[in-house]
């Protein structure tokens, strides 16, 4: 299933946020979301999975999402959103229980994401016991265990410490390889976009409008920490949000 | 020399970080119980305390005894722990379900919120000749006046708690396709818990007082009527005595919802 994009715009009362957005998600390809803050990327996400309604456009599914996904777009959140009063398996059991899936036909789904990100020894922990990045990890098995079609991930690593996102930025990757999912992945952080997308996204400041598209050809398994080529790519990027990220900065707030 | 050995070893930093972090000192509260308590005892004993201020800890202990050895304790104590139970239950119950809807609909919210505000403030006790009438001199009348002061403490704890719960749970749960009964009994509630709780140990401490109220129309048995009795007798020992029981209770009371805490929020961090 492909996700588009069709001349989104929004606006909060008087203050336009974006302005005629039109983008193509392919299946199997991970789209990141760069700008500098307020320029509404965040927004955006939440009007594809449709947590919000754009004061125009439209937000397309095209094709089916597979039989077997149970929440065909799923997010994960820069706050992880764990229940703190849930175990690791109690947090993803919550997803599958409104779908009817209980018992041993859960177990197994919860048995294999847990495997899948690295957790299986921490299934009866609570959030409040985990660090960051496990937190995020849990977040990510949730989201894996419904079989999504689209991940829209807002900021997933920006609450985690340097050495933890690269940690986690080797995780994504290697799930990506084992099994090519779509996302769309929000990021204010440019090496973060380099290792992690198909394609890049800039947008311009507040409103945020789509200035330019960047792909990147190189498969993500190949790509390392501080490659010469994704060095230049990222440098590239910098250069065209550096005058809007100030500009940005410096704008008043009136909300 | 000394001077200059003194500065080459440089002054210690003085620290200045002590203080204002509470730590648990189980023994300061029966300690200072004890003392307060010796100290009436010595002071009844040796004078300076007239019989007619307060009365002798020792009497009030014999007294107690004599009730408990009459068996008339529980003669008192049944039939007001059973309007306890049953008007705080009430009100308790039906406050928790209304400030939940309070905080999941806007127009409950703008119907009911002034009405609680407008509520809370009346003393129910002055209400008491009307409950007498509405619901009748016996038991009605008592479980009405309990519930009702329970209800608007309650009412107004739950629904603070559950605008106080994270709106990212509610979020996630939705962006899962959760169903709305889902949402509500899975993410509202358990994040409500705590304030529901720390609403409830008010709202509780609140029905003791009131059942000493109620009792004061058309009981015969019950803590409150002892009270009473003793009070228009001027019987400071079994004034005191019926005084210590509710002390008991709320403690009992407070010392309950601090393990149903302990049981339920031990997620908390």
């Amino acid at each position: 299933m492909d996700l588009r994009l069709d001349q989104i715009t929004h606006a909060y009362g008087d203050t336009e946020v974006l302005r005629d957005i039109s983008l193509e998600i392919p299946q199997g390809r991970i789209v990141c979301l760069v700008g500098p803050s307020g320029c509404g990327k965040s927004t955006l996400l939440r009007m594809i999975g449709g947590l919000e309604r754009p004061t125009a456009g439209r937000v397309l599914q095209v094709g089916e999402p597979p039989k077997d996904s149970l929440n065909p777009l799923t997010y994960v959140f820069q706050d992880f959103a764990l229940l703190p009063w849930r175990s690791v398996r109690g947090n993803i059991s919550l997803v599958l229980e409104d779908h009817g899936i209980k018992g041993a036909a859960a177990e197994r789904i919860i048995d294999d994401v847990l495997a899948r990100t690295k957790l299986s020894d921490f299934t009866k922990a609570l959030p409040k016991q985990l660090s960051g990045g496990m937190k995020q990890r849990v977040a990510i098995a949730r989201a894996l265990a419904v079989n999504p079609s689209v991940m829209l991930m807002d900021e997933p690593l920006s609450a985690l410490d340097s050495q933890t996102r690269e940690l986690l930025m080797d995780d994504l990757v290697a799930l990506w390889t084992r099994q090519p999912f779509t996302a769309v992945y929000v990021t204010h952080n440019l090496a973060e976009a380099v290792r992690l997308g198909h394609a890049i996204v800039v947008l311009s400041r507040r409103p945020g409008r789509i200035r330019e598209v960047v792909t990147i050809d190189k498969p993500l398994a190949e790509r390392g920490y501080g490659d010469r080529d994704l060095e230049e790519v990222q440098k590239h990027l910098w250069t065209l949000m550096r005058d809007e990220a100030r500009a940005a900065d410096e704008e008043l707030l009136d909300v | 020399m000394s001077e200059q050995f003194n500065s080459q070893d440089g002054i210690e930093v003085r620290f200045r970080g002590g203080g204002f972090a509470p730590k648990s000192r189980r023994w300061v509260a029966p300690l200072l119980f004890v003392l307060l308590i010796a100290l009436v005892e010595w002071g009844t004993r040796s004078g300076w305390i007239s019989a007619l201020t307060l009365p002798r800890p020792s009497d009030v202990l014999a007294t107690f005894q004599e009730l408990w050895s009459s068996g008339l304790l529980f003669k008192h104590l049944t039939p007001s722990l059973t309007r306890l139970l049953i008007g705080a239950a009430i009100g308790a119950s039906v406050g928790v379900s209304v400030g939940i809807l309070i905080g999941l609909s806007s127009y409950i919210r703008a119907g009911l919120v002034p009405l609680v505000a407008a509520i809370f403030p009346i003393p129910k006790i002055a209400l008491l000749p009307l409950f007498v009438i509405w619901f009748g001199i016996d038991e009605g009348s008592k479980y009405a006046l309990i519930a009702f002061g329970t209800f608007t403490p309650t009412v107004v704890a739950t629904y603070g708690a559950v605008d106080n719960v994270d709106r990212s749970l509610i979020r996630m749960g939705q962006s899962f396709g959760l169903s709305w009964q889902s949402i509500v009994r899975k993410i509202v509630l358990p994040g409500a818990m705590p304030g529901i709780l720390s609403g409830l140990r008010i709202s509780l401490a609140i029905a003791i007082i009131l059942l000493v109220a109620a009792e004061m129309l058309g009981a015969e048995y019950g803590i409150g009527a002892y009270i009473l009795e003793a009070g228009s007798l001027y019987d400071l020992e079994r004034l005191f005595a019926g005084v210590v029981i509710l002390s008991l209770l709320g403690v009992v009371v407070s010392t309950i919802i601090g393990w149903i805490e302990r049981r339920l929020l031990g997620w908390r961090v």
